[in-house]
């Protein structure tokens, strides 16, 4: 178990290092700087800046730099939020983002992996056409179409809770952005979860626990422990999405999430931030495709061997 | 030998399994209605998708005949400042304008272009000319425009311009979904064929690609690089294939191991031909699924990225640009949210109960 998750670990050094190579030149090689303002600096200024901040260097002894001191941990300053540096961002940013995330993720998972039962249970019937088609349709919903209708019944019409902001994370300015996140996740992790128990509920083991007269409900509680090895693979890259943050989610509620910090950088050509968000996201989606894998296992004895 | 012929069976039940499913039927029905009303009805809505009426900006959704009596006073009231005469008079006669005008500096006739020129008349005709020009008698037909769905902000007509944008966003779901098709079939099937150290090295770098976080990377690169039509529909194509990818390889495996591909192998045949002849077709059921539902989820993909004012840039439109100029404009008019939104919940509704009806009628263990 040790060996296999070193192994993966070791297998993560390569990829993380491909996206900082990738993000790092793809900035370098876009046109505009990130001291281009309206109105354009002194030449003298400028030079200055870029003195300051080691962009005068040839690029390949910048990249170098720069992954000296990532391997220190440092990220670098941010070239846009004046004395901060972007790890100082990602500290204020990450708690926001993965607060929403992770009540988005339980919000989902529950609502989900609950209704895909209930339609897989009563395959064919109406109650499995209904959720279908609301799946269907929680998956066609778009965020940025559910955030402002939203804001507008329950923040403007109904006044029952802020239209945004974030206010130290008071529980009423969580409600509508979480709902927003989750509500697509919903409808997919219910589909998900309807097509895999379904198939196990075909299978000849349960076929037999029925001949054997087992109740229902226990017969249900095993199949759905089978059934879960495909959610939970998905449930891996699905945390690490909602834990860093949705953009538009972010953008619509204004939220200071890592999304916003991201795009905001991007925009500004904040190198050091773009770079420091990626990373960050990257590191998230293989730890968390990591520890899915590790859920399989556990859920399915077979993949043990395997690994 | 034929490879084709399981296919050609298959795909015979797959379509009789397909028109029995009445949601299916009602989906293929929206989409090609959508599709055929966004490249043909920009023709027919009387507007120019540009085209703005700056006296009926933010029009709610009606079928009434604009201007209505709320709109044409105070347009009247404006053209006669522009003309420099006082409007003393309006009357109603059918379809008509009667509009007695006056000005104690005499009226020049030629300002009464003004009045075609805004777009809510026709052209005027001097009725009676009485105090040696300084009272005018017009009478000007008052033109009926429909706008079924409304104006925007800037009085554009919002059918017109949900069609159009409808083009660009079904282009986009498209033929983002053939880059998409073409690389993933295309890398799948040579690596599930090929197999061995070569199938796992194609693996290990689809593997590594999924780990990289794809959505920020194409942020980066509208960002970086003026966003374009183009640079979009290749990025979102070069993100999207590694599920087809996936898919197609392991179809590829267990196809690789059948008789006729045997055959064909010891035939000779070389091994881009046996993919292309013998592998590609036998995989494109499940194929059709996955492309099935990845066009909702580009169309989708690219009405985000156009929200945030990455993607399509003025003076084209996409659904999404539309829904992030409904989404400011909210509180003012909502029929502006409401439209576009309409117009792509419909198409991505209609794509994914498709493709889950496919996915069904494909399902060789159904009943």
């Amino acid at each position: 178990m040790i060996r296999f998750i070193l192994r993966r670990l070791a297998q993560a050094v390569p990829t993380l290092l491909a996206v900082v190579t990738v993000s790092f030149f793809l900035m370098r090689l876009a046109p505009g700087g990130p001291f281009d303002l309206e109105r354009p600096l002194a030449p003298a200024a400028m030079e200055n800046l870029r003195r300051v901040y080691g962009l005068d260097r040839p690029l390949i002894v910048q990249f170098g730099s720069y992954l000296a001191a990532l391997a220190h941990g440092d990220l670098g300053p941010s070239f846009s939020f004046r004395d901060m540096s972007v790890l100082d961002l990602i500290a204020r940013g990450l708690p926001v983002s993965a607060t929403l995330g992770a009540l988005a993720l339980v919000l989902s998972a529950i609502l989900g992996i609950g209704l895909g039962t209930v339609a897989a249970l009563r395959r064919g019937g109406a109650v499995d056409r209904l959720l279908g088609l609301g799946a269907a349709l929680s998956l066609s919903l778009p965020s940025f179409v559910v955030a402002p209708l939203l804001q507008i019944a329950f923040g403007l019409s109904l006044r029952w809770l802020p239209v945004s902001g974030w206010d130290g994370g008071a529980p009423s300015h969580l409600v509508l952005p979480v709902v927003t996140l989750a509500l697509p996740q919903v409808g997919a992790l219910a589909r998900l979860t309807r097509a895999s128990l379904a198939e196990v509920l075909r299978t000849q083991p349960v076929q037999t626990m029925r001949s054997l007269g087992l109740p229902p409900s226990r017969i249900t509680r095993h199949a759905l422990r089978g059934a879960l090895l495909p959610v939970a693979a998905y449930l891996g890259p699905l945390a690490a999405a909602l834990l860093t943050g949705s953009v538009v989610v972010e953008t619509i509620f204004g939220l200071p999430g890592i999304g916003r910090y991201f795009v905001e950088g991007a925009l500004n050509r904040d190198y050091t931030l773009v770079m420091g968000t990626v990373l960050l996201v990257a590191g998230l989606v293989i730890a968390l495709n990591l520890a899915a894998d590790l859920a399989c296992a556990w859920l399915d004895p077979r993949l043990r061997v395997a690994a | 030998m034929s490879a084709r012929l399981p296919l050609v069976g298959r795909g015979r039940r797959t379509f009789h399994r397909l028109a029995r499913e009445r949601v299916a039927i009602v989906c293929l029905a929206v989409l090609a209605l959508i599709a055929l009303t966004c490249l043909f009805g920009p023709g027919l809505t009387g507007h120019e998708p540009e085209r703005t009426y700056p006296d009926l900006r933010r029009l709610p959704a009606g079928i009434a005949a604009q201007p209505d009596a709320d709109h044409l006073r105070p347009a009247l009231e404006r053209l006669a400042f522009r003309m420099r005469v006082r409007l003393d008079d309006v009357s109603r006669e059918g379809d008509a304008l009667r509009l007695t005008l006056g000005s104690d500096s005499g009226i020049d006739r030629r300002s009464l272009v003004y009045l075609p020129r805004s777009d809510l008349f026709g052209e005027p005709r001097v009725v009676a000319d009485a105090e040696s020009g300084k009272r005018l008698v017009v009478s000007v037909p008052v033109r009926h425009l429909r706008f079924p769905l409304g104006t925007d902000v800037h009085g554009r007509d919002l059918l017109t311009r949900c069609l159009v944008a409808g083009r660009i966003s079904l282009l986009i779901g498209l033929t983002a979904t053939l880059v998409a098709l073409l690389i993933g079939v295309g890398y799948g099937a040579s690596a599930g064929f090929l197999g061995g150290g070569v199938d796992a090295a194609m693996m290990r770098l689809v593997d590594v690609l999924y780990a990289l976080p794809f959505v920020f990377f194409v942020i980066l690169l509208l960002v970086f690089f003026r966003a374009s039509l183009v640079l979009m529909l290749v990025a979102i194509g070069a993100v999207e294939w590694l599920d087809m990818a996936r898919i197609v390889r392991a179809q590829t495996l267990s196809l690789r191991e059948r008789d006729f591909v045997r055959a064909a192998r010891a035939l000779g045949l070389g091994a881009p031909r046996i993919i292309r002849r013998h592998i590609v077709p036998n995989t494109l059921g499940p194929v059709a699924v996955a492309a099935t539902l990845l066009v909702p989820r580009v169309i989708l993909l690219e009405s985000f990225l156009s929200f945030l004012g990455l993607g399509v840039q003025e003076p084209q439109t996409s659904w999404g640009v539309l829904i992030a100029e409904g989404a400011r404009a909210i509180e003012s008019a909502p029929h502006m949210l409401a439209a576009p939104a309409a117009f792509l919940i419909a198409t991505l509704v209609a794509l994914n109960l498709l493709g889950d009806a496919l996915a069904d009628a494909l399902d060789p263990r159904a009943e």
